[in-house]
């Protein structure tokens, strides 16, 4: 008997275990039968999980544990059994941005403390000169994207609040909005930068792992009443998306897997820039330069499929840091508990093993991360708008 | 209505179907409805307007951006998702059905807020009718002219009447329990193949 699943997702290179699992036959393996629902925003997507229409999703790391603490929509508890990735976003700039970063930069183009001062010492002279507000677009106030720019700009002491614009754009409109000068810069994840670079409207400042070693990115998400009552399907899934990062990683499957996932109901864009973004090298300037980085994007390997509820809290921290939560021990508690390793161990029969994973957040700057005390790690951060909500 | 008419911003790619939504609630007596097509400076325009209720498609990537409404502290008036009443489950599942969304004002009252959002899913249901009907007549057209090229050829190749060639599709159709464009396309691609 196969049981029935719908499962909603964007068109984003990370949400490859998923796909694959289901286009290479993994899921109906493990006795599923998965309809793929492509979608255009993260609120449809969030939305039709919520209600029931999707019976699970590829969603932001983030949305997953907003809606689950019922920050800025409706409470509706969020179980991840699985992460589809970490890391992948990239940070694109404009031409003009781009030339004037480096000719302020002091050090390393790849080192994000000295691009983000570069960046602060651009906005100083920008706002001498009486030009208009640097824009940054991001991809939703619950994302990882959101996040990592603040996190970078803020760390050179711009305050992303206060010093630029920082606005949600839907990835679609990133690149015409960078061509258009509407958007100086931004943070989304692939193929949206390899593609602005392609056309020559963007050259990709950082990858994301410059800023954050190991960053949860998209989740596999069910609703946690429904995984209580489906722990078997949730454990199929579990599996079949395990398996389909496994054979993403093989570097031999990689062509196979770029071509199964550029098909224009999946993502719908060139096989060619999917596999750069699998194999984490990309075209990063117009020019031609090339950047390799096997940190890029992870899928599966190095334990990136076990949620780490570490992760979790590095990210409740940030919604307390910028203001969209407040910060309490019982919140911390329920942001930690939307990861489900246990569930993830469950499925593949991995006990305890899981635990051998790098569970560090690797910032470039501040520091370790304590999952136990948000407070004093968020003190260690001057630009923050703490209790300002 | 007793109180003044709520202020109401349909946020909408498709101009045919926010007309007629407008036209709708306007018949329904709210006179205050602007409609977005724009959506770039989405949010600078609606921050402008100031409306009491938002109603955007489901198939709007903008959606996203009104999220950001709820970010933003200096916005004067914080909007709510319609979702974020569960009581009403039924009319939740009817608007996403529909493909419609709603943002309201906090503050507005639920009895405000019913007819509005009834409205709009029986507009845009109506709408999407309209469309299928669109879809259909189109197709059809299609199909007669892929029965007129496919007619064609069987004149040409068999040496038959119009009306000899027709009959031909149609017994052909039946037997094969299949559509006459179905089996004139066959025809048209085998021909394509045959050249």
């Amino acid at each position: 008997m196969t049981t029935p699943l719908h499962i909603g997702f964007i068109p984003l290179v990370d949400a490859a275990a998923l796909i694959i699992a289901v286009d290479k036959g993994f899921a109906a393996a493990e006795g599923l039968d998965v309809t793929l629902v492509r979608e255009v925003s993260w609120s449809n997507v969030r939305d039709k999980l919520n209600i029931g229409l999707f019976d699970a999703a590829h969603l932001l790391a983030p949305v997953a544990i907003a809606s689950s603490l019922g920050l800025g929509h409706v409470r509706v508890p969020i179980s991840a059994p699985f992460n589809l990735g970490l890391n992948g976003n990239a940070i694109t700039v404009s031409a003009a941005l781009h030339a004037a970063i480096m000719a302020q930069i002091d050090g390393d183009r790849f080192d994000p403390m000295a691009t983000a001062l570069a960046l602060s010492r651009v906005v100083a002279a920008r706002r001498k000169s009486g030009a208009e507000p640097l824009t940054f677009a991001m991809t939703f106030p619950f994302s990882t994207h959101n996040y990592q720019l603040r996190f970078w700009m803020a760390a050179g002491g711009v305050d992303p609040d206060e010093d630029v614009r920082l606005v949600v754009l839907p990835p679609p409109y990133m690149v015409d909005s960078l061509a258009s000068g509407q958007v100086d810069a931004f943070c989304v994840g692939a193929p949206w930068n390899s593609i602005a670079v392609d056309l020559g409207v963007g050259q990709i400042l950082h990858f994301a792992s410059d800023i954050l070693a190991r960053a949860a990115e998209k989740v596999l998400a069910v609703r946690q009443n429904w995984s209580e009552k489906n722990p078997q399907i949730v454990a199929a899934l579990v599996r079949a998306a395990s398996r389909a990062a496994e054979f993403i990683e093989q570097p031999q499957n990689r062509a196979e897997a770029a071509r199964i996932l550029s098909a224009p109901e999946r993502i719908g864009v060139d096989a060619d820039v999917i596999q750069r973004t699998l194999d984490g090298r990309l075209k990063i300037s117009p020019d031609g330069t090339m950047r390799a980085s096997d940190r890029y994007l992870l899928i599966g390997r190095e334990g990136a499929g076990r949620p780490d509820p570490a992760q979790a809290a590095w990210l409740y921290a940030q919604m307390v840091r910028w203001g969209q939560a407040s910060i309490s021990a019982e919140a911390l508690q329920t942001a930690k508990a939307v990861f489900r390793p246990d569930l993830f161990d469950a499925a593949l029969g991995r006990q305890g093993k899981g635990a051998d994973a790098p569970g560090t957040i690797g910032a470039f700057v501040g520091p370790a991360f304590d999952a136990n005390d948000i407070a004093g790690y968020l003190a260690a951060f001057a630009i923050q708008r703490r209790g300002k909500s | 209505m007793g109180e003044s008419s709520p202020k109401i911003v349909i946020v909408d790619e498709s101009p045919i179907r926010a007309a007629i939504l407008e036209e709708g609630l306007r018949e329904a007596g709210f006179t205050g409805v602007v409609h977005i097509s724009e959506m770039q400076s989405l949010l600078a325009r609606i921050y402008a307007l100031d409306p009491d209720v938002i109603l955007i498609d489901l198939e709007n990537p903008s959606r996203d951006v009104l999220e950001q409404m709820f970010q933003v502290s200096r916005a004067v008036r914080r909007p709510i998702a319609m979702f974020v009443d569960q009581s009403d489950a039924a009319s939740i599942q009817a608007s996403v059905d529909a493909g419609v969304s709603a943002y309201i004002v906090d503050g507005l009252k639920k009895e405000r807020i019913k007819p509005i959002l009834d409205l709009c899913i029986s507009r845009f249901n109506a709408f999407a009718k309209l469309q299928n009907e669109l879809d259909r007549a189109k197709s059809a057209l299609e199909d007669r002219k892929v029965i007129d090229r496919a007619k064609g050829i069987l004149m040409k190749l068999k040496g038959l009447t119009e009306e000899e060639a027709y009959v031909l599709l149609r017994s052909t159709a039946m037997r094969e329990k299949k559509k006459i464009g179905e089996i004139a396309q066959s025809i048209l691609t085998a021909s394509e193949l045959l050249k």
